[in-house]
């Protein structure tokens, strides 16, 4: 058994309070923060093979089949990587559950269910300038007409992939999936590139 | 920047795509069964038309999909994409031509007599010439905002609003340079960006070289000096910010002139999306400088300010036009500020605009005549002048003769004259000077029609001026000037309509080339479209906003236009050379000292083409790039050449159309920011102990721990010694980690590496290697058996994505029927590898349910377990040959594990190591890197590897490649061990072998290369690995490494040079 007593540390910890400093000196034109731990399952099967709807059923809401949307439940929202490949995005600490779950919906089904909660993690990107700062490294139009609520890009912001979700309401800002080791990297540029509205 | 249309997720930048070469190359059904030379044709022999290609393409920055797209490789437009599996289509839409040529025009609007007010709001004549080079009353400058500025060493006074070039005038300043080959003054010549004299030094606040001081906005504090045609750059770093903005819009207006504002006014409330980018700080381009209809611009700046999906951006040039509507410009956001510029913000921007439709209003420029001595300070365009007088309230002399082949010098004349400055003289070439010839005589002008200057006087400004018929080189009137206002007619701004594939033609009535048809999704209007006329270029503006709009589904409105009265029009007269006194120079380009005599060399040389008397002469390779001079080169061979200019064209032209920084283009990719840096959970641990980094991929990692006092050699000595006598522990988080699930799995690796995976038993783990098609090396590392459908795989660190890639390549593209994925998991895993004798301690003591044993934890095992109360994945992995274990572990408690092996290994002297360490380790037993004991050219046999590649398996990517004659050949490259007979004498990587102790005279024949080269704790000395032609035949020979000026007299050896037997390996 895993000691209770041990604390995870996430990827940007040591980054919270040059966050947090950014935030506040921005009087909420923009707002950063890591959002830690996030349960991610990757997800890849055959969307037009009965594992599809049975994984759609016992998450509570169909994986999305458009490119680059996303569907979402209750706690989980399930993002759109590929024609057979999704991620679901769940409350931290339900990855044990989540993998159970979605392989015991897919049966004998030839899926591929893996824990990739520690690959990246999710900085939430709110604010009235939030597209705005995201313009500076990312060539995707983001305006609402195009990237409002249910829409997600893998893409390339700053000089690092990632994945970008548009939050569930309007204006309500993004989060931004970044593998764990460009996640620093990627705090320094969006803090350097927020110095504007600071 | 192409935009490549993925067909799962649309059109996205080319920058997040990956090449894949040829489509419908499929993988041979039965390679054993081709011929060597149908095997190597089918490696090595591609189609390479011009033309439509099928290629692979993988959306590699996106949602990572193969798919194929039919590419014209000479346009490089995409006309198709279709997914992988998918025939090719029989048939693809051409791209449409998407803009037309410009609707032909008038070649001007016929004059009423009598009709229309004198241009300009300046109706008094004979108004007293104020003192000085300021107007009291005129222009666009702050007199309430007075600013301090330092020229030269000589402090003036100007105003807000006022350039540099203005300010300068004003005090009568209008030497600005000296040129650069024969080191004449020269003066301010233009109002703008097409500056070719007055390009000058900004000492501060901050040096910049090679500005043009019309196109610099004053500030207070600022400090600057003029050139002899040569800057200087900054010696320390720029201290400011500069970054960069993606834009999309419906519709991009570029120019804020007449045509760009009725463009943007038509647009404003469509509810589309509009830039509207101007280089000047306000907008309302040539009308600035008229001084005409400027409420209206006032109202159409208004209009623009209030609605919501319009974004102005003034003093932004935009420079660059490239595929897909992609426009780059620059904005300079602070320079304006001087001192005061506020640090957080970028001191300029780029800005990336992806445009569905773009309008292109950039105006026109006025050009010069090549006349004699016709670049003494005081010669000046004559818009110009005007434009000084309106915008600047400047005056740039106060005695001034007009010399000029068309209408539009007669305005300036006018409003010159009208504020009191002395004109008594146009020189016109023309034999009829028409209705504006008239109104100068009205106002006491001497129109000298027929007539052309023919010399100049003065040294440091412009003194006099000689006028006679045109044609004659001799005699002539002399006038007394300080000013020579010059039109010699108008090029267009066609630069941006031409970078974007737009074809140009020439207009035999004004004279110049104009845009003809585009290739984009653009409309050229106003004077950049070859018309003059006002009514013309507003309604063109509007028209052509309508247009774009209504194709992107909007509905534009009828923008309120002036009241405009068409002017008199006498046609113009096409004049490039004037002749003029025997001996006087009669320069073409001024900013790179070209004269007509330099042309007349080119063409005498032979050459017939704008591009080579260009590049003969220079002409038109100045940082103005010849805006002014660049029509009037052609316009000179053309003559010398007795052709028309119609026939030779012009020079290409290409971005920027201005100069641009390097350190806008950097933007904040610099410094700190410049790539970025992958770091592992352990970073931050690693750098409180003093860690050095070395670079691999983007990742940092420990190279090694000095103590206080250690050079590197000690450091790594003392390393290595605890990891073969002790125990020591590196992080290893960075080795690429691919998780692939499925039924398939064990077939699909079978397929990808040469040796045999699916045999491996749950539980257990085999080392192996990858290689092309064409048997060389690619990757290597451990294939994990989870489960019989699941295997973890590790690459090398470098390479992970890659080898990701390349899984994926074959899956999607030729292997679709195979029921498995990959997963890249490398960052869900932190890794530390525990090596040395005491590891089984360190490990036992932490792992209490482990049995760590040798039988029952056998090498090339591993078992799930928890460590210092840790979920882990423990692997009995080694890359040193010692007892070793890698543990695996969540990186959320990477730094818990870490600290917990440090502090039980603490009683065994535990040592922290890096990669300098563990190459060291594992180059004593002759493990190679690839990538650096390997170059894409080394075979698993090259490097005595033959035991990995499987003789059972069918087939196996590179298995065909085995038996071709070029791998069989006997004297290929193998890795080889080396020994100095000097045991003290090191050698460095890439140090060539040669055979004999003397060297051959050239070419000396090299047997190989050192690749990896190192001293050795465990050995006692140096040693060194090397690629050796025929390495292994040559085992206990002695070869030579020319190292500076010796000759290294080496040894060959096999590659394991420590514990050959492995008796280390168990503890």
């Amino acid at each position: 058994m895993a000691d209770p007593t041990l604390t995870p540390r996430s990827p940007l910890l040591s980054a919270k309070e040059r966050l947090a400093d950014a935030t506040r000196a921005s009087h909420g034109r923009v707002r950063l923060a890591e959002l830690p731990f996030l349960t991610q399952i990757g997800l890849r099967l055959d969307p037009k093979g009965p594992a599809a709807g049975a994984v759609g059923v016992a998450l509570g809401v169909p994986l999305p089949l458009e490119p680059d949307t996303v569907t979402r439940a209750r706690d989980l929202t399930v993002l759109w990587l590929g024609p057979d490949e999704w991620l679901v995005v769940g409350e931290p600490g339900a990855r044990r559950e989540l993998e159970d779950r979605i392989r015991a919906a897919a049966g004998d089904e030839p899926v591929s269910v893996t824990d990739v909660s520690a690959q990246r993690t999710t900085l939430l990107v709110t604010g009235p300038h939030a597209r705005d700062l995201l313009a500076h490294g990312c060539s995707l139009d983001l305006h609402p007409r195009g990237f409002g609520p249910g829409r997600c890009a893998q893409t390339t912001l700053g000089r690092t992939q990632v994945v970008l979700v548009a939050r569930d309401r309007p204006g309500a800002g993004f989060w931004i999936l970044v593998r764990s080791s460009f996640a620093g990297y990627l705090t320094d540029w969006l803090l350097d590139a927020a110095a504007e509205y600071l | 920047m192409l935009l490549i249309p993925c067909p799962w997720c649309g059109p996205r930048d080319e920058a997040e795509f990956h090449y894949g070469g040829q489509a419908h190359v499929p993988y041979p059904e039965n390679p054993a069964e081709l011929s060597d030379q149908e095997w190597a044709r089918y490696l090595f022999f591609r189609d390479n038309p011009k033309g439509p290609f099928a290629e692979r393409w993988s959306h590699s920055a996106g949602c990572r999909r193969w798919f194929n797209a039919v590419r014209d490789t000479s346009t490089n437009e995409i006309l198709a994409v279709y997914r992988s599996g998918e025939e090719r289509p029989e048939r693809f839409e051409p791209r449409p031509v998407t803009s037309q040529p410009s609707p032909p025009h008038s070649a001007g609007p016929v004059s009423e007599a009598g009709a229309g007010a004198p241009s300009g709001p300046i109706g008094d004549l004979g108004a007293e010439l104020p003192a000085g080079f300021r107007h009291p009353t005129l222009g666009r400058i702050d007199r309430g905002t007075p600013l301090t500025f330092t020229f030269d060493g000589t402090e003036y006074q100007g105003y807000r609003g006022d350039t540099l070039a203005s300010a300068l005038l004003a005090n009568g300043v209008i030497q600005a340079a000296t040129s650069i080959k024969l080191g004449r003054p020269r003066g301010i010549f233009s109002a703008g960006v097409e500056e070719p004299n007055a390009v000058i030094q900004i000492e501060a606040p901050f040096p910049e070289p090679m500005l043009p001081a019309t196109a610099v906005e004053l500030y207070d504090g600022l400090v600057a000096s003029s050139l002899p045609g040569q800057g200087r750059l900054a010696t320390e770093p720029d201290p400011a910010r500069y970054d960069a903005v993606h834009a999309h819009c419906d519709l991009l207006i570029v120019g804020a002139g007449p045509a760009g504002l009725a463009a943007a006014a038509a647009a404003a409330r469509s509810g589309a999306r509009v830039i509207l980018a101007d280089d000047q700080p306000e907008p309302g381009g040539s009308l600035l400088g008229s001084g005409e209809h400027l409420d209206w611009v006032r109202e159409v700046g208004a209009l623009l300010e209030t609605a919501p999906e319009v974004r102005v951006l003034p003093r932004t040039t935009v420079f660059g036009y490239y595929d897909d509507n992609h426009l780059l410009a620059v904005e300079r956001r602070t320079n304006h500020l001087g001192a005061a510029a506020p640090a957080k913000a970028s001191r300029e921007r780029v800005w990336r605009i992806r445009a569905r439709r773009v309008v292109l209003a950039t105006g026109a420029h006025e050009r010069s005549l090549a006349f004699a001595d016709n670049d003494r300070p005081g010669v000046m365009l004559a818009a110009s002048a005007r434009t000084y007088l309106h915008r600047h309230g400047v005056l740039p002399g106060r005695r001034a003769v007009v010399f000029t082949t068309n209408d539009s010098a007669y305005p300036a004349a006018l409003d010159l004259a009208a504020v009191g400055v002395e004109v008594p003289v146009i020189v016109d070439t023309r034999t009829d000077a028409g209705e504006w010839g008239r109104r100068a005589e009205a106002a006491g002008i001497e129109v000298l029609t027929g007539h052309a200057v023919i010399g100049t006087e003065g040294e440091a400004r412009l003194s006099a001026v000689t006028v006679a018929p045109f044609g004659e080189r001799e005699g002539g009137r002399e006038f007394a000037a300080d000013l020579l206002l010059v039109s010699g007619g108008w090029n267009p701004v066609a630069h941006l309509f031409s970078q974007s594939g737009g074809k140009l033609r020439h207009d035999d009535t004004l004279g110049s080339f104009v845009p003809d048809t585009g290739r984009q999704a653009v409309e050229v209007a106003g004077s950049a479209s070859g018309v003059l006329d006002l009514p013309t270029v507003l309604a063109q503006g509007a028209a052509a906003a309508g247009r774009a709009l209504e194709a992107e589904g909007y509905t534009p409105e009828n923008p309120a236009l002036p009241d405009v009265t068409a002017s008199p029009y006498t046609a113009p007269m096409q004049v490039f050379t004037v002749p003029g006194r025997e001996g006087a120079p009669r320069f073409v380009d001024l900013q790179r000292d070209v004269t007509v005599e330099d042309l007349t060399r080119a063409t005498g040389a032979g050459l017939r083409s704008v591009e080579h008397t260009k590049r003969y002469t220079t002409a038109g390779t100045a940082n103005d790039q010849g805006k002014t001079s660049g029509l009037l080169a052609g316009g000179v061979v053309a003559e010398l050449l007795g052709v028309d200019i119609s026939a030779l064209g012009t020079t290409t032209f290409r971005p920027p159309y201005v100069p641009v920084s390097f350190a806008a283009l950097a933007g904040r990719d610099r410094g700190a920011l410049s790539d970025p840096v992958r770091t592992t959970a352990l970073h931050d641990w690693h750098v409180m102990q003093g860690a050095l980094f070395e670079n691999v991929g983007q990742w940092k990692r420990p190279w090694y721990y000095p103590q206080s006092g250690e050079d590197m050699e000690t450091a790594v000595l003392r390393e290595c010694a605890a990891a073969r006598e002790g125990v020591a522990f590196m992080d290893a988080s960075t080795l690429g980690k691919i998780d692939v699930q499925g039924p398939d799995a064990g077939v699909f690796l079978d397929l990808l590496y040469t040796n045999m995976m699916s045999t491996l038993k749950p539980g257990m783990i085999r080392y192996g290697v990858m290689c092309r098609p064409d048997g060389m090396v690619f990757d290597d590392g451990t294939v994990i058996r989870l489960t019989p459908d699941r295997f973890l795989v590790t690459t090398t660190t470098g390479n992970a994505a890659t080898v990701l890639d390349w899984m994926e390549e074959w899956l999607q593209t030729e292997w679709p029927h195979l029921r498995v994925h990959c997963t890249s998991v490398t960052e869900q895993w932190a890794t530390v590898a525990l090596v040395g004798p005491k590891s089984r301690e360190v490990l036992g003591s932490l792992a209490p349910d482990l049995a760590v044993g040798n039988d029952d934890f056998p090498f090339m095992a591993w078992r799930d377990t928890t460590v210092a109360g840790i979920e882990a994945r423990v692997c009995r992995i080694s890359f040193s040959g010692e007892l070793a274990y890698e543990i695996n572990v969540s990186p959320w408690h990477a730094l818990d594990l870490w600290e917990a092996v440090h502090e039980a290994g603490t009683p065994y002297g535990i040592t922290p190591y890096g990669t300098e360490t563990m190459h060291v380790l594992r180059a004593e037993k002759g493990y190679p890197i690839i990538g650096q004991d390997t170059d894409g050219t080394i075979t698993p046999q090259d490097l005595g590897m033959g035991w990995a590649v499987s003789k059972k398996k069918p087939d196996f990517l590179g298995k065909r490649s085995f038996t071709r004659p070029d791998t069989l050949r006997a004297d290929r490259k193998h890795l080889v061990g080396l020994l100095p007979d000097d045991p003290a004498t090191f050698l460095p990587e890439g140090t060539h072998l040669v055979a004999d102790s003397v060297l051959p005279p050239p070419p000396v024949p090299m047997l190989g290369h050192v690749t990896s080269s190192y001293r050795s704790a465990a050995l006692g000395r140096t040693f060194a690995l090397a690629l050796i032609k025929g390495g292994r035949d040559r085992i206990g020979e002695r070869l030579y490494a020319p190292v500076g000026d010796r000759l290294v007299p080496v040894t060959v050896t096999g590659p394991v040079l420590f514990d050959p037997e492995g008796a280390r390996r168990d503890g």
